[in-house]
């Protein structure tokens, strides 16, 4: 790395450290300034796998779902401390990453048939909660409020922003190792051609299974965060369609397999949310007005990707020549 | 694309955008003015868009009349002719919305919240809202786990469903008790999510109690396509009651497709019927009729409830327990304010819980909060008959007699 | 279970069957020829469905039926302009974009309805909907039985269409080879666009089908989703004749399942049957290896 990109990631840590100061403690403004980190780091666990491997998944919410359920049932029905449930729930992630990665890859599967199959787990797993008896069922798992950094609670708001950064920091430099590592240059190569990947003598499968367990992995990470945030998790929210498009949103408007791509996918999108939503109460007048601003939303939406082929990323990345428009893959 | 392609390194710009994009979310939105000597803000947060969206938009509906209602009325006069002033949220029926509208309007200076509609959104907002000790008043949500937390600022003036359940299992074991015994067995037909799975639960535990049995408990998911298996499972165990609790298209459906499959019991009567209602009764007459439930209703002998639902109606929309539900706690609300006289939290925390507030709308005895839960509160039991919806119980609020067993279909 | 009830929930499962048939048969054509997941599926469905209701409703008192066609053409139109005005020129055609634009459009639908339509539940009532035929021991409701037979014919019809006129054919080129099909002097842009008509057309009727017997709100239309993707993979993905299969296998698989394990368990049968199909014969029942 450079100097100055050093030096400027170094600013750039500085000022988010500093961000909460500048609000003069505005809880409203951390609490969002906690949702873009927090949606930055599901997104970069989404990246992972979908933007480094080329492994698109709308499923990612089967990761983050097991991650909150299982700190959450040892927590609340086994009486452990929640530091210590943390990463029993990220090794759950990881585990489920690599089931799922073994028999779906092992089936061959690719493109969009991957992508359907992590759709399909998902569903399965909200099922699943929904039925069997540990998770309680649609009843879903209430977690005592007992704020105190030890049970990983915390009173002022300001605390779940640092760690969230602090879990936005290591996830960016792991997808900046995958851009320097050999791991990460079989994953790109996988990506760009899989068979050619193959003939090089890479060990595809081994490959991609292991990404996606890593991917499962920081997904789950952020389920367990999720649950001590909220302290209440059932299978809708915890493996919810929403959760999944969020992870995959995210990504790809800043910008699929670029290491900034998803702090700047969730910068932008909670951005024109806030804006939007602020608007629609804004506007009593117009009766029911609030539908308006997802309306927006969605516009601004198609109009990035429209404009922005590339992502936000590909704002300046477009001035090298990059081949575009392969044409429908 | 190229290798150069996906390691971009990391560029002064791809930096700068990187963490502007975090301070621009910010500096750009319009962040909220903080509180100011005037109006009292009232943020009302409820699911506007989104699944739910029907029902957000009917306790906001319920919510703003009655604050329009308050300031027509003089304000609070205890603070000077103080207005109220709603501060409109929309959750979009998620739990990280929820949350960020109470913060957003924390900094905007409410006085207090009303919402959620959602359980699991009330849930995570108060805990939010408990923060500042802003006063949180529950105009709709389900779940007794709300009030079961020990936090101070919650008031639920409706009763949960543990109460609806009583009362509903009570009612019951009058008519059947009226009728002979002619119910024996009840298949339980329930919504899978925290609300229908509660409520189902413990009515299946308490039908024993008035002499029948619970044959099954059918659990299904939202939305459900299709009703015609299970009221294959229904005919085939042949109940004498058929006991719902589900949310509005799932009651729909069930009752259209029970009615068309022409299954015979001797009632149906649900508790938290989600789709019992006027444009239920209006747009499917024949299905509606006869059926029972148990749920929060306004009481048919107040003028003021009458008058209400003339207005609502003349406006276009319906009835439905969100309005008056919201509209009540307003008026909770604006009852504790005018006690307290000034909108500090503390205070007005104490005037919510020694309110003696008589909700005018509603079947309810004198407002007693009980760690946040008023236990004046209760539902009514309604039937529809000749294409109208009429109370049955409790007795001094009924507007009819309720007919039960119903007559067989031929 | 007696075997009378296993029949009519063979018989139930059938009949849910012939819709996913019409929704997924939309589906697995446009993917067969775009190469797409169209995620505004389950959106212009809703869209289509809330044509039905206010044709139905005064002036027009249209019976759903009688607006069949009417409500196909309109979905076709849509289909076709929404492909060429939007979809088709934002993508620079990429997948991963027409992806991210049909969620987008998705959003847009549904706020739009929630805007000018409210968030309130609408069904309509025909005065047949309270009829039902006997099959043995099953109730069948006559919408369903009518739902049932038109999604077979209007399959049939397709499939002529696709073998028989110049058009169909020219889709199944495009389907086949892209480039070859530029090559040999076929506007491959317009068959994307009508392609994606015919999909949205098929909505259309689905919408039609439906209403007797169902309801429309904003979300209404994303209860048919996944079921429309697992039928889809089940038949494997670009495949009609898979889909017709598909449809009538999940209806039935979903219906019996909810029979034996219970409407809330049953329904794990259909993301099951969804990753086992995937995983053992990623071509789905009928696809091309």
């Amino acid at each position: 790395m450079s100097r100055t990109a050093l030096l400027a990631c170094g600013g750039g840590l500085i000022a988010a450290a500093l961000y909460p100061l500048l609000f003069g403690g505005s809880n409203y403004a951390v609490n969002l300034g906690f949702l873009v980190l927090f949606a930055a780091f599901l997104g970069q666990s989404w990246n992972i796998a979908g933007g480094f491997a080329g492994q698109m998944s709308f499923g990612h919410a089967v990761f983050f779902g097991t991650g909150a359920y299982a700190s959450t049932i040892l927590h609340v029905s086994h009486g452990w401390n929640p530091w210590l449930a943390w990463p029993v729930a990220i090794a759950a992630g990881a585990a489920v990453g690599a089931g799922i990665g073994t028999l779906s890859f092992r089936a061959g599967l690719r493109g969009s048939y991957f992508a359907l199959v992590t759709l399909a787990f998902a569903e399965a797993f909200r099922i699943l909660a929904n039925s069997v008896p540990f998770t309680r069922g649609g009843l879903g798992m209430l977690i005592k409020s007992d704020p105190h950094p030890a049970n990983l609670q915390f009173r002022d708001p300001i605390w779940f922003y640092y760690l969230a950064l602090v879990l936005c920091v290591l996830s960016l430099a792991l997808a900046w190792w995958l851009t320097r590592s050999r791991f990460g240059a079989r994953l790109a190569a996988i990506r760009e051609n899989e068979d050619a990947a193959r003939a090089l003598g890479i060990n595809t499968f081994r490959e991609k299974v292991r990404v996606l367990a890593l991917s499962g992995a920081l997904c789950a990470a952020g389920g367990t965060l999720y649950a001590q945030k909220y302290l209440y998790i059932d299978p809708s929210i915890a493996f919810g369609v929403d959760k999944s498009i969020e992870m995959l949103l995210v990504s790809m408007i800043g910008g699929a397999g670029t290491i900034f791509g998803p702090l700047i996918g969730a910068g932008v999108l909670h951005f024109v949310s806030e804006v939007t939503r602020e608007l629609g109460g804004a506007l009593p007048a117009i009766k029911n007005a609030q539908p308006l601003a997802l309306i927006v939303y969605g516009v601004i939406l198609v109009i990035i990707v429209g404009y922005l082929p590339d992502g936000s990323m590909g704002l300046f990345r477009r001035r090298r020549a990059l081949p575009q428009g392969q044409g429908h893959a | 694309m190229s290798k150069r392609d996906h390691r971009p390194g990391v560029t002064r710009r791809a930096f700068a955008i990187g963490t502007g994009a975090l301070a621009v979310s910010s500096v750009a939105s319009p962040l909220p003015l903080r509180a100011q000597a005037g109006p009292i803000r009232v943020g009302l947060i409820h699911p506007v868009t989104g699944f739910v969206a029907y029902n957000g938009q009917q306790s906001r509906l319920g919510a703003t009349m009655a604050i329009e209602d308050v300031n027509k009325a003089g304000g609070i006069k205890s603070m000077g002719g103080a207005r109220l002033e709603a501060v409109l949220g929309d959750s979009q029926s998620k739990v990280e919305v929820g949350v960020s509208e109470v913060e957003k309007m924390n900094e905007a200076g409410v006085a207090a919240y009303i919402g959620c509609f959602q359980s699991p959104v009330g849930i995570a907002a108060t805990q939010a809202a408990a923060k500042y000790n802003t006063p949180f008043l529950i105009d709709v949500g389900a779940s007794d786990l709300l009030v079961s937390r020990g936090l101070k600022n919650i008031f639920r003036l409706k009763p949960g469903f543990g109460k609806c359940v009583d009362d509903g299992i009570a009612a019951l074991g009058a008519l059947n008790k009226a009728a002979g015994g002619a119910a024996k067995s009840a298949v339980l037909v329930h919504e899978s999510g925290e609300f229908g799975t509660g409520t189902a639960k413990l009515l299946a535990g308490k039908l024993p109690s008035i002499g029948i049995e619970a044959k099954e408990l059918i659990a299904h998911d939202n939305p459900t396509r299709n009703f015609d298996n299970i009221a294959l499972r229904i005919r085939s165990m042949a109940p004498d009651i058929v006991m719902m609790s589900n949310y509005g298209n799932e009651y729909m459906l069930l009752a259209r497709t029970l009615f068309q499959q022409k299954i015979n019991v001797a009632g149906m009567f649900s508790v938290l019927g989600g789709g019992f209602n006027y444009k239920f009764v209006k747009e499917m007459p024949d299905v509606a009729q006869f059926m029972m439930d148990t749920n929060h209703w306004f009481n048919p002998r107040s003028a003021a409830a009458q008058a209400l639902k003339k207005r609502v109606e003349a406006g276009g929309a319906l009835f439905t327990f969100e309005v008056y539900l919201s509209y009540s706690n307003v008026m909770l609300l604006a009852d504790a304010l005018e006690r307290a006289g000034s909108a500090d939290k503390e205070k007005l925390t104490a005037a919510l819980a020694s309110s003696t507030f008589k909700a005018e709308l509603l079947p309810y005895g004198p407002t007693k909060f009980t760690n946040g839960q008023n236990e004046g509160g209760r539902p009514g039991v309604m039937q529809v008959l000749k294409g109208d919806i009429e109370v049955i119980a409790p007795a001094e609020f009924a507007s009819a007699q309720a007919v039960f067993p119903r007559p067989k279909f031929t | 279970m007696s075997p009378d009830i296993i029949f009519a929930g063979v018989v139930n499962g059938l009949m849910a069957g012939g819709i996913y048939v019409l929704v997924a048969t939309g589906l697995t054509l446009i993917y067969g020829v775009l190469h797409i997941i169209n995620f505004a599926h389950g959106s212009l469905l809703m869209l289509a469905m809330y044509a039905v209701f206010f044709l139905f409703r005064p002036p027009l008192g249209l019976d759903p039926y009688l607006a069949l066609p009417l409500v196909t053409a309109g979905a076709f139109l849509m289909g076709y302009v929404l492909y060429r005005g939007v979809i088709g020129r934002l993508s620079h055609g990429r997948d991963e974009n027409i992806l991210l634009i049909t969620l987008g459009l998705s959003i847009v639908a549904d706020n739009v309805a929630l805007f000018l339509f409210t968030g309130d539940t609408q069904t309509i009532g025909v005065a047949y909907a309270g009829n039902y035929i006997s099959l043995g021991p099953a109730l069948v409701p006559l919408p369903k039985l009518i739902s049932f037979g038109a999604s077979m014919l209007i399959c049939a019809l397709l499939g002529l269409f696709m073998s028989q006129t110049d058009m169909g054919k020219a889709i199944r080129a495009v389907a086949k080879e892209r480039q070859g099909a530029r090559l040999v002097g076929i506007d491959v842009e317009n068959i994307f666009a009508v392609s994606y008509g015919i999909g949205i057309a098929c909505l259309g009727a689905a919408a039609c089908l439906l209403m007797p017997f169902f309801y429309v709100s904003p979300s209404s239309g994303h209860v048919f989703v996944l079921i429309a993707f697992t039928t889809v993979v089940l038949g494997g993905m670009g495949s009609f004749g898979g889909a017709l299969a598909g449809g009538l296998i999940i209806g039935v698989v979903e219906s019996l399942a909810g029979l034996q394990f219970g409407e809330q368990l049953g329904q794990l049968g259909i993301p099951l049957v969804f990753i086992l199909i995937l995983l053992l014969r990623p071509t789905g029942l009928f696809g091309r290896q």
